[in-house]
Order: structure tokens, then sequence, then C-alpha cells
């Protein structure tokens, strides 16, 4: 891929939203996982995504992000319906959407520099990889935006070797490198040490520093309440509520969604 | 640290291995190992051998299995005979073996990347399904293909290179099927370490979900990875023929453990997402040369396959240990401390 077209897409000016979802329909068999979704991410908000365990977030941000198909429903990016027919994970790349998934988004075995780039390689135009050009460009990343300096981290350690902070970092830092307009976690805190858990909320928030969007999907509210403009609840496929952390305290909220569990 | 030597030079620890088992059998047998005809005659014998185990280094790389290959073989050797013998068409014949190559393996590729059967499952009904389709065709008729060195395709393929009677006589015995197998090795070595396709093969052998939210199309890749082993197959299949001058309804089935054995112990990992050409090639000629030498050192033929058997799992065990340390702790953990590992299992 040429580098070219991500900063493009960032250039282009007088959208509202970056992503717009209206009455996005999910079903799996005859699970139906998503109902009647309607909702919007502004172009620079961090839109906190909460729910109960197997409420629907990940197939949300699934179809938002062009690995799944919704069953029937609309997607507009940048207030431009897309075609569903078409869009795909490497459209919604093309389009400056990123997503960094739980623990799915690196692959183990491979290199930290060919993480970086597999999916849009440098390449001549007979596929081979320009590997010197990759490894220098990930070294930068690594160091500048990522900042793993003296940690004895290379391009060629594998993610193996990483801890679970240093993998959402990588991940972050990737998807930032890539100029998306909108960054997509879901639970990108699961299982890390409460150090990491730090670096990563930083990382969040530099997503927001550097005039992107962001929606995190977190199971700790302390977490999101923190870093989030806005949260979005979803329960058993619906959206039920939107909160302004700024109106409800992380007690408060708590006990609006143990209610939630009640009423099930 | 030792890890870190073996990972930089790419098969050390199989090159080593070869280097030793060599040394050895100089030693045991030096009468057939110090002479160089031995070595022209792997070079005749291995390629076909070499044009599996290199297809079935993508295949396992990408954490797949195809078992359908010694059927390919003995279909396509049955096309390419047919064809060549009893219809002289030549070259014709060469590309029709290769095409049914290629057609088998792409629809073991749909079977596994659009049905959705398991790899090891769908080859395996693909096997006996070609296999039987060679030997109801074929009539389970053997073709002896007398006369073939006249043919451009046999001095093409598996000719002998001529470098004049003043040469030494071994030089003049180098088969070109030798050859155009280093060259796709050689070829298939770009794809694998720098090529696209070779990356996106082991990211998909590392997880099948990473590869798809990376935005591979896994689907896809798959099919062109099963087609690839198909292809080569295919062609090991047309050397096989031409090299004996003879067809036979079963002349893939000796290829199928040789085959993966020489992949795994090339160092390709059984769980997939790390794959090594050049360890494949020392993979064969360690599986060929056991046989050769422990037949020259005076052990009966009976021993070849428990010996190949035994290097084959004493490689397993090592490359398990060396290079998959977290796979290593939990089997250490299911030994000892079956207990705790069975409670953490349960809180996940
Ligand atoms: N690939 C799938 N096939 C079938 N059902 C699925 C699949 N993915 C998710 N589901 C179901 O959809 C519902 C929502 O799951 P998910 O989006 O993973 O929830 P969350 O991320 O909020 O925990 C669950 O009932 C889950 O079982
Ligand atoms: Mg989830």
């Amino acid at each position: 891929m040429d580098e070219t077209s991500a900063t493009e897409a960032v250039a282009e000016p007088g959208f509202r939203d970056i992503v717009r979802l209206e009455g996005v329909q999910k079903y799996f068999g005859s699970v139906h996982a998503l109902r009647d979704i309607s909702l919007a991410i502004g172009r620079n908000e961090i839109v906190g995504l909460i729910g109960d365990n197997g409420a629907g977030k990940s197939t949300l941000i699934k179809v938002m992000t062009g690995v799944l198909a919704p069953t029937a429903g609309k997607i507009f990016i940048r207030d431009r319906e897309v075609d569903l027919a078409d869009y795909s994970v490497r459209m919604a790349h093309d389009l400056a959407i990123e997503t960094v998934y739980q623990d799915k988004s690196l692959a183990d075995k491979q290199p930290l520099w060919r993480n970086f780039f597999v999916g849009r390689q440098i390449t001549n135009r007979f596929g081979y990889i320009d590997i010197k050009r990759e490894k220098k460009i990930a070294e930068e990343v690594l160091l500048r935006s990522i900042g793993f300096r003296g940690v004895g981290i290379t391009v060629d350690s594998t993610v193996a070797q990483l801890s679970g902070g240093e993998r959402q970092g990588i991940a972050i830092g990737r998807a930032m490198h890539y100029n998306s307009d909108l960054i997509v976690l879901d639970e990108p805190t699961v299982a890390l040490a409460v150090k990491e858990v730090r670096k990563v909320l930083d990382f969040v928030r530099r997503i927001k520093d550097s005039g992107r969007a962001c929606v995190y999907i977190e199971h700790n509210l302390a977490h999101v309440h923190e870093v989030a403009d806005r949260l979005i609840v979803l329960d058993r496929g619906s959206v039920v509520a939107e909160i302004a952390p700024r109106d409800m305290s992380v007690a408060d909220l708590t006990e609006f969604l143990i209610d939630l569990q009640k009423a099930k | 640290m030792a890890t870190g030597l073996i990972r930089r030079i790419e098969g050390l620890p199989i090159i080593l291995v070869f280097a030793c088992i060599l040394g050895l059998f100089m030693f045991t047998a030096p009468g057939v190992f110090l002479s160089p005809f031995i070595y022209t005659t792997f070079l005749s014998t291995l390629p076909p051998l070499i044009l599996l185990a290199l297809g079935l280094t993508f295949v396992i790389g990408a954490g797949e299995i195809d078992l359908s290959f010694p059927a390919i073989i003995a279909f396509s050797g049955f096309v390419f005979a047919l064809l060549f013998k009893e219809y002289q068409l030549g070259w014709i014949a060469v590309v029709a073996a290769l095409a049914a190559g290629l057609l088998v393996g792409f629809v073991n590729g749909l079977l596994v990347a659009k049905v959705g059967i398991p790899s090891f499952i769908a080859t395996l009904g693909t096997q006996f399904f070609w296999a039987g389709m060679a030997t109801v065709l074929s009539g389970g008729k053997s073709y002896a293909l007398r006369g073939a060195e006249e043919s451009s395709v046999w001095q093409v393929l598996v000719g002998r290179i001529d470098f004049g009677p003043n040469a030494p006589i071994w030089l003049n015995q180098i088969s070109l099927q030798a050859v155009w197998t280093a060259l796709i090795a050689f070829f298939l070595w770009t794809i694998l370490t720098r090529h696209r396709f070779g990356e996106h093969i082991l990211f998909i052998g590392d997880s099948n979900e990473v590869s798809r939210v990376v935005g591979i199309d896994v689907d896809r890749e798959k099919i062109r990875l099963f087609t690839l082993m198909g292809g080569l197959a295919g062609l090991a299949a047309i050397f096989l023929t031409l090299e004996n001058k003879n067809f036979f309804g079963n002349q893939g089935q000796g290829y199928l453990l040789t085959a993966i054995a020489s992949v795994l112990i090339g160092g390709t990992s059984i769980f997939g997402g790390r794959a090594t050409i050049i360890g494949t090639i020392f993979g064969c000629f360690i599986i060929g040369m056991l046989e050769a030498g422990l037949v020259a050192s005076g052990l009966t033929g009976a021993w070849v396959r428990t010996v190949q058997g035994l290097i084959f799992l004493i490689a397993i065990v090592f490359y398990l240990y060396v290079e998959e340390p977290q796979r290593r702790a939990a089997f250490l953990a299911r030994l000892g401390f079956s207990a705790k590992f069975g409670r953490a299992k349960a809180a996940e």
C-alpha cells in the first residue's frame, strides 16, 4: 500500500461524525446480538462503551470496523454512507479506522516490525516486502511515539516477549502511526498490572490530544469514567443509556449498571 | 544466548545435525559416503521429496496439514503417464499433470477455506478420492515409459547436464531435476521470507483471528496455499515418473510420512506460525541420507523407518523445548503441578 492514502483521508474537511450507525441489527443464527443500534462518534471525542459480558460490545465494534457485516442497517463514515457489500477491515483501514482488540491485534511468534506492517506492507509491484524500510519506520515509531527506549525491545523482538501493557502500547502506537481518525479499543486493560493500566490510559489520552476519536470498551468503570467524554451503555444488544461522566460518579454508575442486571 | 544464535541463522540446529550424521556415515560406510556418486544419486532421487516438503512447509507453517499429496503423486502421475505414453502428447502431458495437481489442491483449498472442514479431515477425504480415481482410471495398470529419454520432456526436466567428455564422471551425472528443484526452493524461500504471501501464511499459522483483524484475506490465502501444494505435488509426480521411467498406482505411498517428517525435523513449527525452507531442505537430506547410510553401514532396511521415526521424535521434542517456552511450561505444569494447572484453567 502507498502510505499517502491514510494521510489524505485525515485532511478531508467538514465532517461531523467519524462514524454513525443507523438501525444496525446483527444476528448470529438465532442469537440477536445487536438490536436496532443507532449511535454516532464525533471526530474528537472518547466514547466509552460499557455493558455486561455478552451485551454485544465486541460485536458492535466489529460491525463498525468491517470485521462483521451487519444483518441490517446503515453505516456512515465521515457522514457518507458506505456500501456494506464492499466494507471490510481493509476498507476501514483505508478510511483511517483502526482497531486494537483485547489480545488479538498482534501475532505472537512474529517480530514487531512484521506486526507493524502486516496487512499493508510496503512492497514492490511484485509483492516483495521492503524489509529495510519497514524495519526503519517500525523502529522510529517504537522509539518516538511508543517511547520504548532502553527496555531491551527491538523491532526484531517477537510479540511473545512483551508484557501485556507493552503489547497494547505497540498496538495503539501502530494505530496512531497510520494517522487513523478513529481508534477502537476493545478491553485493552484486561489482565494488566496497575502500572501497565496507567500506560494504556495515557495512550488513550494521547489519542484525544492528537485530535482523533476513540471508542473505548472497558470493564473497569473507574478507568472509562476517567478518560471518556461520553459513555454508551449496552444491554442485551440494545443501547439503553448515554451518560456524561461528569454528571454521574463512578459509584452511581456502578449502581446504575447493577440495577440493569437486576431488571433481567 | 543459545536460543538467540539458533534464531539468527536459519536452520542452524538442523544443519549441525546433518553434518553430524554425514560425518558418522563417512566413518561407518566410507566406501559409499566418501565417493561422489552417492551424492549425485541423491540429486536424482530426492527432488520429489523436496518439492513435497517445500509445499508442506507453507501448509504446516499456516497451521494446516495436507494428507492428499500421495494421491496427487498417483493421480497427476497417471495423467502424465497416460498422455505421455498412450497419446504421445509430450509437453501437453506435463501441463495436464501440473493442472491436475493444481486442481486437486484448489479443491482442497475450497473445502478448507470456504466449506470450513478442518484440513486434516478434508485432505484425508480427498486423498482417498484421488487415489481411488487414479486406480479406477488406470485399471491398476502400471505404465513403463520406455524410450522416454529420447524426448525433449525427459531431457529438459530430468536429463543429465553434459559437461563434456573431459569432465569428471560424477559431474556428468548431475540431474536437471535437482537444478529445477534448487531454483524452485530458492524462489519459495524468497516468498516465505520476503513476500507478502509468505508473511500472510505465517500470520495465519500464528492466529486466524489476528490475521482477519489485520486485514488478511484468510480464505483466499488458504486457497492459494493448498493450490500451491497441489502444483508442487503435481511436479513431483512428473519428476518421479520420468526419473523411474515408470508409473505405478501407489508410487506416492512412501512419501506421506517422510515428507511431513522432513518439514518438522527441519524446524517448522507443528503449531504453525514459524516455518523454514532451509531447515526443510536439510530435513529432506537427513531423511534421504538415513535410508542409504543405514543400509550401507550394514543395518537391514527394516531399521530405516525405525531410525527415521526416532530422529523425527527427537527433533520434535527438541524444537518444543527450544522454541515454544509457553508450551514447555504448560507441559511441565501438566506433569508436575497438574492440580494447580487444572485450577488455573477452571478459573479462566
Ligand atoms: N461469532 C459468533 N457466533 C455466534 N455468536 C456470537 C459470535 N460472536 C458473539 N456472539 C454472541 O453475541 C453476543 C454478544 O457477544 P459480544 O459482542 O462478544 O459481547 P461483549 O463483547 O459485550 O461481551 C453473545 O451472546 C455472544 O455469545
Ligand atoms: Mg467482548
